[in-house]
């Protein structure tokens, strides 16, 4: 068996999954912004050392990948940017999965659009609980522990995944836990439900509110048709969360900045946030702060790198991004190159007092083809 | 009807199931009824029932009808 090969007087026991349950727990037990460069950076790396043995036992495929990159079986890190990135492109390619079939729990399938195929992400049981409590953990640092009444830029079909689990339901469904009393503000053809929204802020009027959606939604299906229309809503104190990308909001020439000032003038009260995050690491999200930065959590990190030799960027260079998370066992995604390019700005030292490094997306690699999780509604 | 017989009652209209099936064993995504989007129907449907306003945190935690019961007592809900 491989296992025995493998012993390595380095980790902790022979069994990864028993390791990584024990490394895991204790990144959690911190609040999500709470660990400096060093203690990070140990945990993670660790994590990261465990998680690498369990997928290269577990994942024939990831196996295959590891060996063409140069990487062996008793590989050991001790440095983060030394560690292996999965190209999120074979996420397309292949089927990459670390479990039996029958443990299969859910299989998220992102940017399905017609002309592209989509990738499968396959989750068991525990992946799919981890992503819920991190994903809890995350965005309780911008919207408390109270649900808020929540207001979905969305259709209920979509939100019940009656068309299939795609990314657009899986990101509507997480981020229902954060409401309660749930109104969807679309109709099943994505035509804004006027009626619904008005009575929205008219009976939460007064309480700080939810609204999640998609970015494209929200700016094609909210906002343009508020503002068409002359719609305008008050509120006291509205969140406002929305992720999925800028590529189909690029030609209208939205950036974070007039997407933010155009959503005040909609709903006026509002506080926006953005959060980048991939399909193919659910949970693990970097939540925009009042700054106008997105951060890394405990439990993840970026890295950006030169397009052009893939070495590491100083911090304030453009590049690619790598994002690592530290959630996936069922699916060997923990490290993966996006073909999204961005910028580090600093770590532990944001004017929010988050710690960890904080960042901004610049947009995708020209040559990438057009993608975005939210792109499911072409 | 006290509470254990209201909240088979509201787990098996919240789910569609039949009430025998509601068990204290009962768990979050053991039976296809019991997803993530009959969940929030679930969650929705204890808050009103109960007249209580769950955490975040809770809703995560409330993985089966025993857990359920747990976290309902902390609003002085009593089994």
């Amino acid at each position: 068996m491989l296992e025995k090969t493998l012993t390595s007087a380095d980790l902790p026991v022979d069994n990864p999954m028993q390791a990584y349950q024990a490394q895991f727990e204790n990144i959690m037990a911190a609040s999500a912004f709470s660990l400096g460069k060093a203690e990070k950076a140990k945990k993670l790396n660790n994590l990261l050392n465990t998680l690498y043995k369990h997928h290269f036992e577990s994942s024939d495929a990831f196996r295959k990948i590891a060996y063409s990159l140069g990487f062996k079986a008793d590989r050991h890190c001790t440095n983060l940017d030394e560690h292996i990135y999965v190209a999120v492109r074979l996420f397309k390619l292949f089927e990459l999965s670390s479990i039996q079939k029958e443990d299969t729990f859910k299989v998220l399938s992102s940017s399905g659009t017609t002309s592209q195929t989509p990738a499968r992400i396959i989750l068991d049981k525990q992946t799919s609980a981890r992503q819920s409590k991190v994903l809890v953990n995350i965005m309780q640092s911008v919207i408390g522990k109270q649900r808020l009444p929540m207001l979905v830029i969305d259709s209920e079909a979509v939100a019940r995944g009656k068309g299939g689990f795609s990314a657009r339901t899986a990101g509507i469904q997480g981020l229902s836990f954060f409401g309660r009393k749930h109104v969807y503000a679309l109709n099943d053809d994505m035509s804004p439900n006027w009626q619904r929204i008005s009575e929205f802020f008219e009976v939460n009027q007064g309480t700080p509110v939810l609204l999640f959606g998609f970015t494209f939604m929200i700016w094609q299906y909210l906002v343009c048709e508020a503002k068409s229309a002359a719609y305008q809503f008050q509120s006291k104190d509205a969140v406002i969360i929305h992720s999925g990308g800028w590529k189909k909001l690029e030609s209208q020439k939205v950036d974070n900045l007039s997407f933010k000032k155009a959503c005040d003038e909609v709903i006026k009260g509002s506080k926006v946030h953005n959060f980048y995050g991939m399909a193919e690491q659910v949970g693990s999200v970097f939540i925009e702060c009042e700054y106008g930065h997105l951060h890394a959590p405990n439990m993840a990190d970026i890295i950006v790198r030169n397009p052009d030799d893939l070495s590491v960027c100083k911090h304030g260079e453009k590049g690619l991004i790598q994002v690592i998370s530290t959630l996936p066992t069922s699916y060997p995604g923990y490290s993966i190159l996006t073909e999204d390019l961005g910028r580090i700005h600093g770590e532990d030292d944001c004017l929010c007092g988050r710690k960890g490094k904080y960042f901004e997306v610049l947009g995708r690699l020209p040559k990438a083809e057009v993608r975005g999780c939210s792109d499911t509604h072409a | 009807m006290n509470n254990s017989e209201k909240l088979r009652q509201t787990f098996a209209s919240a789910l569609s199931v039949d009430l025998d099936k509601v068990v204290d064993e009962l768990a979050y995504n053991t039976i296809d009824e019991w997803d993530s989007t009959a969940h929030m129907i679930l969650i929705s449907e204890l808050e009103n029932d109960f007249d209580v306003m769950l955490e975040t945190d809770e809703i995560i935690d409330l993985s089966s009808v025993a857990k359920a019961k747990e976290i309902l007592q902390k609003y002085n809900v009593t089994f």
